[in-house]
């Protein structure tokens, strides 16, 4: 792994041209899964690639100070946090396990309170796949962290 | 017994040929994949849980548990990376420093 800058210019403006324009799709896939094609799974994937990306073109000794290589397991252990809670939570007030219909959020209910739970649920899975996917690439670059 | 293994094969292969023929036409509505729970799905999901998206409804609400399983697999998989290429680090620690010895030897 380099730790400078990638030496071109045009990879640099591009490179950081594009990785707001991809989170914010990533935000967009995950909160947007409730009307269309994507959820989790892809936005967290597609959040781990703009952060990828800028480990590729900034060198580490920028980037790791943007997004910290320990920083990768404790998010994607929040994310799995999340989702057991919104799993084990509904089963303390009453319900049966991942029930969101239950949950403690008492300005809504009924279906709009499994609204919610789904998008909880997405949340957790995105900062999960997130954490993984940089957390396997920044220890397949070899960088010690 | 080299011999026995075509015809076997070939027997193998008409067996599943005429169970195949048992099965139901492709997106038959009256297969019994298609009349337990998928009716209630496509009804309900929408009053059930106000997302108009049947697959994430299913996913994260119906059939939770299994996502909850494919995040699990995820985020264990990345752990078990991880572990497996810690061990190589160390491992190039351990000969470089044997190296490093054998030199000053």
């Amino acid at each position: 792994m380099i730790k400078q800058r990638y030496q071109s210019i045009i990879v640099q403006t591009i490179c950081s041209l594009l990785i707001p324009f991809i989170q914010l799709f990533a935000l967009y896939v995950i909160f947007h899964g409730h009307y269309g094609p994507g959820g989790g799974f892809q936005g967290g994937v597609l959040l781990a690639v703009s952060f990828i990306l800028q480990r590729l073109y900034l060198g580490t000794e920028v980037s790791y100070q943007k997004f910290p290589p320990k920083l990768a397991p404790v998010v994607a252990a929040i994310g799995m946090l999340i989702f057991g809670l919104a799993g084990i939570i509904p089963m303390a007030t009453g319900g049966a396990f991942l029930d969101y219909g239950n949950l403690p959020l008492l300005w809504v209910h009924g279906a709009e309170l499994r609204y919610l739970g789904i998008l909880i649920v997405e949340i957790g899975i995105g900062l999960a796949v997130f954490g993984t996917l940089v957390l396997i690439f920044d220890n397949l670059v070899g960088e010690r962290w | 017994m080299k011999w026995l293994s075509a015809p076997l094969m070939i027997l193998l292969v008409a067996l599943m040929v005429y169970a195949t023929s048992g099965l139901p036409d492709h997106a038959d509505p009256q297969a019994p994949a298609n009349v337990h729970v998928s009716p209630t799905y496509i009804e309900d999901s929408v009053e059930d849980t106000h997302t108009p998206n049947i697959v994430t409804a299913v996913l994260a609400d119906y059939r939770g548990y299994d996502t909850l399983g494919e995040t699990i697999v995820i985020f264990t998989a990345g752990l078990a990376c991880v572990l497996i290429l810690m061990k190589r680090k160390f491992n190039d620690k351990a000969t470089i420093s044997k190296h490093h010895s054998s030199d000053h030897l």
